[in-house]
């Protein structure tokens, strides 16, 4: 494991290796390791890693919560860490106060819209909420007559209706219908939908990069262990070649997904610069996922596509993320819009200006 | 992990982007004086001796050497500036380029300080044109099977043998190449060549030209006939070029050109399409410019590691594959996109000329500079496989 002089990330790491073991969680049919890692992760105040302390969280920075996202995507662990971040990081732009336990955001897909209506209550349906089910908040970013606003919702005020995604990790459709928030507060300027998602995005680029660092890993260590021809398969220069692909896939999306975070995390108005830098990560994180994803597979051979194996935790986590917060292909649509019209002339300097 | 491919987010400081500005300012005079057409990839006046002493009397070449042998001390973030803004501009920088990135470093690491002192400073001015000589007929991406001899005589060295694919050997004042000094060992298969720096245009070097498919004349062969060198133009160690040939490749394979070669398609191709694009040409553009970003953070990460004096053979082959590969597909994938462009975009012509070009430029980007394949060893032993 690439050493780290991050606490945050060192402190998650360890409790990952301990309670997130992917063999001891792929064995565990029943889903017991669960409770533990959540309430370890809890414990230290992970969750809420991006709410200040005045509103119940433990005030990490943006730079130390995305090393964080990357080191559980490296662990592929499967309980609503990001989105509970994500849910906390949306109510502390509210200065809303965020209460304990799991959450995640409501909508989780640039195409859904939640509408504030004149009485304060909430309504619209979002598709694809990734641990809805799991959740006991949401936090709501929804279109008012007056604009953005961002509320807390009670979970059980919501109709849930189950889902799965390809990583058998539940993404859930979430209807309100009229539903009073706990908290409701108008957004502050320049937080909308396209910053929530571009931040989900981003939260989930690392997480893709940190699996494929994972598949990475593994894939060479197998190609290590694994004899044919009476040879070792990493001695084909076909199977290195395969690998060394991997490799850049796997370079490319973590360089492309910390850029992103740190452009975030350094920005002071959310601008054409770090939307590029944003909806970048997201596309080439993507793109790594189907790319790099099916060389560790190829390598694997038929043993990695056994449910036994513990490949298909990254695997197929790397491809079900590729969809939240908007496909690569949404935002390839968005960031072409965007050069296309800013005008021929203007894309060198846009690429340049990072 | 086995690997820790890092690629830290390296930003450019801010006098770099006061640099680009000057850079910017300095290429618009040229265009507009009529030095070159940045709308012309495939001209044929792409040696332009009076615009490298320009580019030179800016201080923009030798940039990272020392100052007493006409440097500036800058970073290698500079520099990295200053390369990415000629190659988009497409400025014609065939006549510096090479001695600038790769045959200057190898002068400062091994030349004797004479030699140093009367190349660089002329290197820095713009006044040199150096040419690499490591293939050869039957031995391209495997280097140690040169065998081009140099034989030991009075004061120096007798050459005989044939260099091939030498580019600018034709306009170069100089080649830096390798040599066979002795007979491979059963131990080191690698041993037994020698570095020299060559003077052209002397006699016993006959260069004749070799056409690309492109219709340009820009590699050669070059044939040495009992041509002499002196012994100081030895450089390092003799008989031990296999272990400095190495540490040349970071600088020679992460940088900017080697994914900007056929970036003019993708500008074209945005103005072509106009400022509401239908979906299908929006997707594209979106995800070749994620493409391009995403390798450029790369590029400039490996450049931050040069400046901080590491050697990330690794990263740059890494950066050189997806980038090669990458600028290799581009004008497919533009022509791809074009297909439905109006009859009536103002550039359309332009576009079509240069997809044309850039097409046929398209084969060679992942041979030079050391093949796909080859690049894919080396990050196969960086991983531990080999
Ligand atoms: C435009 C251009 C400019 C150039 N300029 C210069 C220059 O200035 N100076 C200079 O010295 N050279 C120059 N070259 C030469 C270039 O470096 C060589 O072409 C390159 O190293 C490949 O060598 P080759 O052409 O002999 O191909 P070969 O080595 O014969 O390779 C043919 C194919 O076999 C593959 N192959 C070979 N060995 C292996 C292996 N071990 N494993 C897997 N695959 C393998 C190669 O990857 C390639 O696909 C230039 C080439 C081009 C195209």
């Amino acid at each position: 494991m690439a050493e780290s002089d991050n606490i945050v990330v060192e402190t998650a790491e360890k409790i990952f290796a301990d309670l997130a073991d992917p063999q001891t969680i792929n064995n565990d049919k029943k889903g017991a390791w669960q409770a533990p890692l959540w309430q370890a992760l809890s414990e230290v105040g992970l969750p809420l890693s991006w709410v200040p302390d005045e509103l119940g969280g433990s005030g990490a920075s943006l730079a130390d919560g995305f090393a964080l996202l990357n080191a559980a995507g490296r662990f592929a662990v499967a309980v609503p860490l990001a989105e509970t971040m994500l849910a906390g990081w949306l109510l502390a732009q509210a200065k809303i106060a965020s209460p304990e336990g799991e959450m995640t955001v409501l909508p989780a897909s640039p195409k859904d819209r939640i509408s504030l209506d004149a009485d304060g209550s909430l309504s619209g349906r979002a598709r694809g909420v990734p641990f809805a089910k799991a959740a006991k908040h949401f936090a709501v970013l929804a279109h008012g007559k007056d604009g953005v606003a961002i509320a807390l919702v009670d979970a059980s005020k919501a109709r849930i209706e189950s889902g799965l995604n390809v990583g058998y990790d539940h993404s859930d459709t979430v209807t309100l219908d009229k539903v009073q928030p706990v908290t409701l507060k108008p957004a502050p300027k320049g937080v909308d939908q396209t910053h929530l998602m571009l931040m989900g995005g981003v939260a989930r680029s690392l997480q893709i990069a940190g699996a494929l660092e994972s598949m990475l890993d593994i894939s060479v260590r197998y190609s290590n262990e694994r004899v044919a021809f009476e040879k070792k398969i990493s001695k084909f220069q076909a199977v290195q070649h395969n690998l060394a692909r991997l490799a850049g896939e796997s370079a490319a999306a973590l360089a492309a997904a910390t850029s992103a975070a740190d452009a975030i995390a350094n920005a002071k108005v959310f601008d054409d610069e770090v939307y590029l830098e944003a909806a970048s990560a997201k596309i080439r994180c993507a793109e790594a996922a189907e790319k790099g994803g099916a060389i560790a597979h190829q390598v694997h051979g038929a043993i990695g596509f056994t449910i036994e194996h513990i490949l298909h935790r990254y695997s197929l986590r790397a491809l079900a993320w590729r969809d939240d917060f908007g496909s690569e292909s949404h935002w390839a649509v968005e960031l072409g819009k965007l050069v296309a019209n800013r005008g021929a002339d203007e894309l060198w300097p846009l690429v340049a200006s990072r | 992990m086995t690997a820790a491919l890092r690629f830290d987010p390296i930003r450019l400081p801010e006098k770099c982007e006061q640099l680009r500005k000057e850079v910017r300012a300095f290429l618009a005079e040229e265009i507009a004086a009529g030095t070159f057409d940045p709308h012309k990839p495939n001209r044929e006046d792409t040696d332009a001796p009076e615009f490298s002493r320009r580019v030179g009397a800016k201080g923009w070449l030798g940039m990272t050497w020392p100052k007493k042998y006409g440097g500036q001390e800058r970073s290698f973030l500079e520099r990295y500036v200053v390369t990415e803004e000629m190659r988009v501009a497409n400025a014609p920088t065939r006549r510096f380029f090479v001695a600038d990135r790769q045959s200057g470093p190898v002068l400062l690491k091994y030349a004797p300080e004479h030699i140093k002192m009367e190349i660089l400073p002329r290197i820095c001015r713009g006044e040199v044109c150096f040419a690499i000589g490591m293939s050869e007929p039957n031995s391209g991406s495997d280097l140690f099977a040169a065998k081009t001899r140099a034989t030991k005589t009075d004061g120096g060295y007798l050459i005989n043998g044939t260099k091939i694919w030498t580019s600018s050997a034709h306009i170069a004042d100089y080649m830096i190449a390798i040599f066979r000094t002795s007979p491979p060992t059963k131990e080191n298969r690698r041993h037994g060549l020698t570095q020299f720096l060559v003077k052209m245009k002397q006699p016993g070097i006959k260069v004749n030209p070799i056409g690309q498919i492109t219709g340009q004349y820009e590699f050669n062969e070059v044939v040495f006939t009992d041509h002499f060198i002196p012994d100081d133009h030895v450089l390092g160690e003799v008989d031990g070029a296999w272990k400095q040939a190495t540490s040349e490749l970071a600088y020679e394979r992460s940088g900017p050109e080697r994914f900007l070669e056929t970036y003019y398609v993708l500008t074209e191709l945005v103005r072509a399409v106009g400022p509401n694009p239908d979906t299908r040409s929006a997707e594209g553009i979106g995800r070749l410019v994620a493409q391009l970003h995403t390798m450029r953070r790369m590029s400039v990460s490996v450049a931050g590691m040069l400046e901080a004096g590491k050697e990330p053979v690794v990263e740059a082959s890494i950066v050189k594959d997806i980038g090669t590969v990458w600028e290799q597909q581009l004008p497919h994938r533009v022509r791809d996109l074009a297909a439905f462009v109006e009859e009536t975009a103002t550039n359309r012509e332009t576009l079509e000329r240069q997809l044309d070009f850039a097409i046929k430029t398209a084969p060679k980007l992942t041979i030079q500079g050391g093949t796909t394949e080859v690049l894919r060893g080396i990050i196969a032993r960086g991983l531990g496989l080999r």
